[in-house]
């Protein structure tokens, strides 16, 4: 049965470039990143050979590894991913893909594939566009306007912590960010498999990207299929930065507000407020 | 092969829905006839349970008592509440209304528990509590989306082109589950406690009329409505402890 699925997956890759030339609208978008075309029939030879065993023949992440992995590999027949730069709800760009693929997810079993050419990896990713209808005849999505960073100095970070308290970050990622607020415990994504907040004391990079940018574009865009939600409509540019530049201060690493923050908890730690639900507006 | 056949399947069904909404007729007869009856279950329901919302307190002191679980609401003589009752076929399906259906978050409770809108009709989300909610629509036909949602911001304006019904939930409070019961048809009625629902302004004609619950699931029956009459359809449900 496994093969038989295997070949229907093949003609339909081989459908969809069929229609690409003609007039029908029942066509996967087009796939382009930087100059280079992606080609699904391509992707799905490639697919075939490094793909299929976690996400499975028919792209829904059902593979003959994914019983062993957690968290599970993605299901390409839902079109839903984590790391977009466009809103919630909607496909990511084909760069997001790009970027994906490329990166690899931290702490998950998908590794960054460096190895495979750039043109090998725009065709997988034309590829797994022709897994879900959603992409068929859909307008390229837009990607959020991301405006320059502002001084990461003292009065920022202090703004972004009164934002974490506000916005209530805490309640599940914890008054530290150690991933342990009260609703921490309770939570799954839209699969309904549990799923951990990020813990920012861990060290480890972020899934989607580990600059300044990837942080503001992760919780303005949110993690769509997973509990993290945008918040786009609720944060100013500037106050997301600032959002941005107090996230770091809960990371063990040597960041220039990791330091500025320091420097500060020596001599005015007394005054903060704590954060939680004791944690006041200021 | 439902990934191949499915896009084809979407296809014939919306050129169905064209067809019926061009195949409207000009005027309608003056005496429109109703559906109505009342929506009952057999066995034993799962229990509904009270809710602990000691970690949100804002929310906890809006309630003298602890507030129930929602998913299975009944009345005396075993009726069913919040059953979405439409007319699936035979009907055509009217443009969707512009006016929003409103859905509220208030004492981090979804009111109403189900909300039923039209394919394409406006929903504004409203946030009456202290405290931030996360609305998430767990749409599978339409996209997903997750959206942040401090106190005394706006209302969040969203609406759903597909037919689907999809479950939403708040991460934060995860004992918050509510539904959009998101229909092509305008002709359609949610039950109240006593199990009771009507469909007005049916011309005469054959329907199929559907009744869905979110823990009963779905059952249909044809019914013939005369000029100006009104036609029964009861619907009974199997209920299953789990």
């Amino acid at each position: 049965m496994r093969p038989q699925t295997r070949w229907i997956s093949l003609v339909s890759a081989w459908g969809a470039v069929l229609f690409l030339g003609g007039e029908t609208p029942l066509v996967a978008q087009a796939t382009h990143v930087g100059n280079v075309t992606g080609q699904a029939t391509r992707g799905a030879r490639l697919y075939e050979r490094y793909c299929v065993g976690c996400h499975g023949p028919d792209g829904d992440g059902n593979g003959e590894n994914a019983m062993w992995i957690d968290p599970k590999p993605r299901d390409f027949t839902a079109a839903v991913f984590k790391c977009r730069s466009t809103p919630s709800g909607s496909l990511p760009t084909d760069q997001d893909l790009y970027d994906a693929v490329t990166r690899g997810f931290v702490t998950t079993n998908m590794p960054p594939w460096v190895a495979l050419t750039p043109q090998n990896r725009v065709d997988l990713i034309a590829y797994i566009k022709t897994f879900s209808p959603r992409w068929t005849g859909a307008a390229a999505p837009t990607a959020i306007t991301i405006p320059p960073e502002t001084p990461a100095n003292i009065e920022s970070i202090l703004r972004g912590r009164q934002t974490f308290q506000r916005l209530e970050c805490w309640k599940c990622h914890g008054p530290a960010g150690h991933g342990d607020g009260p609703s921490a415990s309770t939570l799954t994504d839209s699969k309904d498999n549990p799923i951990r907040p990020y813990n920012f004391s861990s060290g480890t990079r972020f899934k989607c990207g580990d600059t300044n940018q990837d942080l503001y574009r992760i919780f303005m865009t949110g993690l769509d299929g997973t509990p993290m939600p945008s918040f786009i409509d609720n944060l100013q540019p500037n106050e997301a930065w600032d959002l941005v530049h107090f996230l770091r201060t809960l990371q063990p690493v040597k960041s220039p507000e990791a330091l500025t923050w320091q420097n500060y908890l020596q001599t005015h730690r007394g005054e903060l407020k704590p954060i939680g639900p004791e944690g006041g507006s200021q | 092969m439902n990934r191949h056949l499915a896009p084809a399947i979407g296809v014939l069904a919306l050129a169905g829905l064209a067809a019926a909404a061009t195949d409207a007729p000009a005027a309608r007869p003056a005496a429109a006839g109703t559906v109505s009856g009342t929506v009952t279950f057999t066995g034993t329901p799962p229990k509904m349970r009270p809710i602990d919302m000691s970690k949100e307190p804002s929310c906890a002191k809006e309630h003298a008592t602890p507030v129930m679980t929602e998913n299975v609401v009944t009345g005396p003589g075993s009726t069913v509440e919040y059953v979405v009752v439409y007319v699936s076929a035979g009907a055509p399906a009217g443009p969707a209304p512009t006016q929003a259906v409103r859905y509220d978050q208030k004492g981090c409770q979804y009111i109403p528990h189900v909300a039923v809108l039209q394919a394409g009709q406006p929903l504004d989300i409203y946030n009456n509590d202290q405290t931030s909610h996360n609305i998430h629509p767990l749409a599978k036909v339409n996209p997903e989306w997750n959206k942040s949602q401090p106190p005394g911001t706006p209302p969040i304006h969203a609406s759903y082109d597909k037919p689907e019904f999809i479950p939403v939930k708040c991460n934060v409070h995860p004992w918050m589950h509510g539904y959009f019961a998101v229909l092509s048809t305008s002709h359609y009625a949610i039950t109240g406690n006593d199990g009771k629902f009507s469909l007005a302004g049916l011309p005469a004609g054959k329907y199929t009329v559907t009744a869905w619950h979110e823990r009963f699931g779905t059952q249909s029956q044809e019914v013939t409505v005369s000029e100006g009459g009104t036609a029964t359809a009861n619907f009974v449900f199997k209920a299953l402890p789990y």
